[in-house]
C-alpha cells in the first residue's frame, strides 16, 4: 500500500542502492542466488567488477562500468546488450545461476 | 527549548517539543522491550534517533555506503490503484527504468494464491515476456490468504463463527485443513512460475489470519525448496506478532502463536527461507518517534539473530510508515534511514 511517490521511490532515493542506475539488482541477485548478507553481497559485486564498495551506488562511474562489462543500462544504445542478454552476462560476471537465463538456453536448445 | 514538527501514525502533523521528542523515543523502545522480552535501544541509538528527528531538512538519507537492496510486494497493483493505465510488464519497466528499483516484483490484482491458481497458465506467459525485456530481478508475489480457504469463500467451516460458539475442537480442524490446502495451492502456483524463469517467489502478508497462515506458509516453503534448490523464497510478515487463532500449532517443535520477529526469522530459516520481511504495525495514536523507536527496537532484535538477509516492511501502516495512503516525505524518508542506519538489516 502506498502511492509510489511516497513509499517506493523515497525509499529509493532515501535507503535504496539504485537499482540499474547503479548496482542496486546485482547487488540483490547475490541475496537471491546465495542468500548473501548485504555487506558480503556488496562485496562480492565490487570485487567480480573490480570496483570499490562505494562505487556501487554511483551512477556515473557503474554507468560506464556497467556499459564496459556489458551489464544492461538505463540508456542503452542501438546494439549494446539489454533485459535478456544482460543477464547471460551478469550470470557469467557474478558466477551465478539465473533461472530465466538457464530456461531460455534450454528453450533455445543453447 | 527548540519545537520539532513531525507527525502521528496517521500522518496527522503535530510539533512537539525536545523533551516531548525524546520521552516518546524512549517509551517507543520500552513498549518493545517489555512486549517481545528484547533489549531497550541504547542512549547512543536513541540520540541518533532524536538527531534524525531534529533535523530542520523535509527529507532525509542514509549516510554513504548504508545503502540496501529494495524489494516490493503488491508493485503493479499500485500503479493500477492510481488509475495510470499501464500494464503489468510496463508497470515494472517503469519501477526498474525510471523509479531506481533495485529489485521488481510481478503480483497479480487478486494477491493470493488461492484465486491464481485457476489462472495461472495466463501468469506464466506475462511473466515470461518480463524477463524478457527486463534486466533486474523478477520476483513473483501473492499471500496465503487463509481466510480464503473458510466459508463462504472457502470449503471449510469458518472459525471465527465457530470460535465464539465455544466450538474451539472444530475451528482448530477447520484451520488445519485450511493449511493442507493452502500449502497445496501455494507450491502449485510457485512451482509453474518459477518454472516459467522467476526469480525469487515473495510469501506476503503472512501470518494474516494467524498461527495457521504462517505455518503454511513456512511448509509451503520447505516443500519448494526440496522440489527446486535453488529457489529463492522472500517470506515477509503481516504482523509484529503472530495471532494464536489456533493455538496450538507447531512448527520444528516451537508454537507459533506469540512469536515475535526474532522468533519468526528462526522458523523462516529451518524452513528454507531466502530473505526474511519482519513486521512492526504502526500506533496511528503515538507520534513517528515513537512508532520508529519501538520498530527499530523489534527489527534490531530480529536482525542480531538472523543468519539470512532480512527486508524489512516498510511499506504503508508498517514499520513506522504513517497509516496513509499518501505518506509524508518527510517522516517516511526519516523512518527509511533510521531504520537502515541502526539496524544491520539487509534491505526493505
Amino acid at each position: 500500500m502506498g502511492d509510489p511517490l511516497g513509499m517506493a521511490i523515497t525509499h529509493a532515493i532515501a535507503s535504496g542502492m539504485g537499482g540499474m542506475r547503479a548496482a542496486g539488482d546485482l547487488v540483490a541477485r547475490m541475496q537471491i542466488a546465495r542468500g548473501m548478507k548485504i555487506d558480503q553481497a556488496k562485496q562480492y559485486v565490487a570485487d567480480k567488477l573490480k570496483v570499490s564498495v562505494a562505487d556501487l551506488t554511483d551512477p556515473i562511474i557503474m554507468n560506464e562500468v556497467r556499459e564496459d562489462l556489458k551489464l544492461g543500462v538505463l540508456h542503452p544504445h542501438a546494439g549494446s546488450p539489454k533485459c535478456m542478454e544482460a543477464k547471460f552476462n551478469i550470470a557469467r560476471l557474478l558466477d551465478i545461476e539465473i533461472n530465466c537465463v538457464n530456461r531460455f538456453k534450454e528453450k533455445a536448445a543453447l | 527549548m527548540g519545537k520539532i514538527q513531525t507527525r502521528y501514525g496517521d500522518g496527522s502533523p503535530v510539533e512537539l517539543s525536545e523533551d516531548a521528542v525524546r520521552r516518546d523515543l524512549e517509551e517507543g523502545t520500552q513498549d518493545a522491550a517489555q512486549r517481545g522480552n528484547i533489549p531497550v535501544l541504547s542512549k547512543e541509538e536513541l540520540q541518533h534517533l532524536f538527531d534524525i528527528f531534529s533535523s530542520p531538512h523535509r527529507f532525509v538519507g542514509v549516510a554513504p555506503g548504508k545503502e540496501v537492496v529494495l524489494s516490493y510486494d503488491g508493485t503493479p497493483i499500485k500503479m493500477s490503484r492510481t488509475q495510470v493505465n499501464v500494464d503489468r510488464l510496463q508497470c515494472l519497466q517503469i519501477y526498474e527504468k525510471l523509479m531506481g528499483a533495485d529489485t521488481l516484483e510481478l503480483g497479480y490484482p487478486d494477491y493470493s494464491f488461492k484465486p491464481i491458481k485457476s489462472m495461472v497458465t495466463y501468469e506464466q506467459p506475462l511473466l515470461e515476456q518480463v524477463l524478457a525485456v527486463t534486466t533486474a530481478p523478477v520476483f513473483y508475489g501473492a499471500m496465503p490468504n487463509l481466510g480464503l480457504y473458510s466459508q463462504p469463500d472457502g470449503p471449510f467451516p469458518n472459525p471465527s463463527e465457530l470460535l465464539p460458539q465455544g466450538k474451539i475442537d472444530e475451528a482448530r480442524a477447520s484451520y488445519e485443513a485450511s493449511v493442507e490446502h493452502a500449502v497445496r495451492d501455494i507450491v502449485y502456483v510457485s512451482s509453474a512460475l518459477y518454472e516459467s524463469g522467476a526469480d525469487a517467489i515473495i510469501l506476503d502478508t503472512v501470518g494474516a489470519a494467524g498461527d495457521a497462515d504462517f505455518l503454511a506458509a513456512l511448509m509451503a516453503t520447505e516443500v519448494l525448496r526440496e522440489k527446486y534448490p535453488g529457489i529463492c523464497v522472500e517470506l515477509g510478515m503481516a504482523g509484529e506478532f503472530v495471532l494464536g487463532m489456533h493455538g496450538e500449532m507447531t512448527y520444528n517443535g516451537e508454537r507459533l502463536a506469540g512469536m515475535y520477529p526474532q522468533d519468526q526469522v528462526k522458523a523462516a530459516e529451518k524452513a528454507g527461507v531466502t530473505i526474511f520481511g519482519p513486521v512492526v504495525n504502526t500506533n496511528t495514536n503515538q507520534s513517528t518517534p515513537w512508532n520508529v523507536s519501538r520498530a527499530i527496537t523489534y527489527m534490531k532484535a530480529c536482525c542480531e539473530v538472523a543468519t539470512i538477509p532480512i527486508h524489512v516492511n516498510m511499506g504503508m501502516g508498517v514499520g513506522a510508515m504513517t497509516v496513509h495512503d499518501h505518506p509524508p516525505l518527510d517522516v517516511a524518508s526519516r523512518a527509511s534511514k533510521a531504520m537502515v542506519e541502526i539496524c544491520r538489516l539487509d534491505g526493505l
